[in-house]
């Protein structure tokens, strides 16, 4: 599955954010993941003890934050829920739609641990 | 495909995600909260992007080819490739986890393949493709088959700079692979319902049942019936072949790309 490849491209990004703000330790990994992402968050969270030891955010928690899976109809112009393989229209049933949200799968954001040597060093 | 640089990723549905005291948040306990909005697949997105410049600057047309394992993509390749004959100048870049069996199926009727072995990986992603890329003369070339490894979840996840997705959907693997596999169908430019030929026999499997669990993706991808084996359906595909290098050429043409940088690239360049 793909789930690893993913969890180690997260890796490499939040190495990278972490060094960026002198961060010691990364404490939670929030995503926010859509039903049409692709992604099965079970899958993605096997992987992520694997991919994520010995780096920076070794014993992160990982917080996954859904996105809802919503259309714009082309017809009637009015949004509505979907579901993954039903995209139609919720009030007239036109399959012409546009996804609004639902195929995300985004780095939302970080919390980090100062470096202590950081902030010694700027206090002198 | 969504992009990190624009914000354009930012959408009605997930702005709320986004934490309203700006970038940068401290908390209580002294710890830091960076907001950052980022596509996990940022790296393979880019990377796909400069694929995409590439084939782009050489006028070709890069299509993704995308099915079940043994749905016939490699079959389909064999006789897009006589039937074309000298119309368009080819080549194929297979992907499979082992073997050459496949790019030397398309070798042996005189057409360039380079194979990608992925091992382990389900999947093809953009740098793979970049390196393979590298291995052939886009200058020589109009159409490059991107053969991905058979698989309808993981392909559908990594863009890998093709201008269009075909996805095959052979007959005897039923009409609701759609509505099981809806991110690799809503990825479809075109749907190709592959060993038709087997329709009579295989009865159970409705084409109308098919495509309506396409349109509940909705996508607008045309739908096609054919069979590498008898030629049925050939015609209609090779026409949207046609149209398709046709619209890219004229995209191209109004769009010019600039890929400026040099590559070391010890095969061609001393040409």
């Amino acid at each position: 599955m793909h789930e690893l490849a993913l969890c180690q491209a997260l890796m490499s990004q939040v190495e990278a954010i972490a060094l960026d703000n002198d961060a010691s330790r990364v404490v939670t990994i929030t995503l926010g993941m859509g039903p049409l992402s692709g992604v099965e968050e079970q899958l993605l969270r096997n992987a992520y003890p694997v991919a994520s030891a010995g780096t920076v955010a070794d014993g992160a928690e990982l917080l996954v934050e859904s996105t809802p899976l919503r259309v714009m109809c082309r017809s009637c112009g009015k949004q509505s829920a979907a579901k993954p393989n039903r995209l139609s229209c919720g009030h007239c049933d036109d399959w012409h739609t546009e996804l609004v949200s639902g195929d995300e799968l985004l780095l939302l954001r970080l919390e980090m641990e100062k470096s202590k040597l950081t902030e010694t060093q700027a206090m002198h | 495909m969504m992009c990190d640089t624009c914000g354009c990723n930012i959408t009605h549905g997930n702005e709320h995600l986004i934490s309203a005291g700006g970038k940068l948040e401290k908390t209580e306990s002294g710890r830091e909260t960076v907001d950052v909005l980022h596509s996990l697949l940022h790296e393979n997105d880019h990377a796909a992007q400069h694929n995409r410049e590439h084939f782009n600057s050489h006028g070709v047309v890069a299509i993704n080819l995308m099915s079940s394992p043994g749905a016939g993509k490699t079959a389909l390749l064999e006789a897009t490739i006589m039937a074309l004959g000298d119309e368009f100048k080819l080549a194929v870049i297979e992907g499979d986890l082992e073997t050459e069996n496949d790019a030397e199926r398309i070798r042996s009727h005189g057409v360039t393949a380079v194979q990608i072995t992925t091992g382990s990986a389900c999947h093809l992603d953009a740098h793979m493709v970049h390196d393979a890329v590298h291995n052939l003369n886009l200058a020589d070339l109009d159409i490059v088959f991107i053969e991905n490894v058979g698989n309808l979840v993981c392909p559908a996840s990594f863009d890998l700079g093709q201008h269009s997705n075909v996805v095959l959907l052979s007959v005897p693997e039923g009409d609701d692979k759609p509505a099981k596999y809806p991110v690799m169908f809503r990825s479809a430019d075109m749907v190709m319902l592959s060993k038709a030929d087997l329709l009579p026999v295989l009865d159970d499997f409705n084409p109308q049942r098919a495509e309506k669990y396409l349109r509940n993706l909705a996508n607008t991808a045309p739908v096609i019936h054919t069979s590498a084996k008898s030629g049925m359906g050939m015609e209609d595909w090779l026409d949207w072949l046609r149209s398709t290098v046709g619209n890219n050429r004229q995209s191209v043409q109004e769009k010019p790309v600039a890929h400026t940088h040099d590559h070391p690239d010890p095969q061609f360049s001393k040409a």
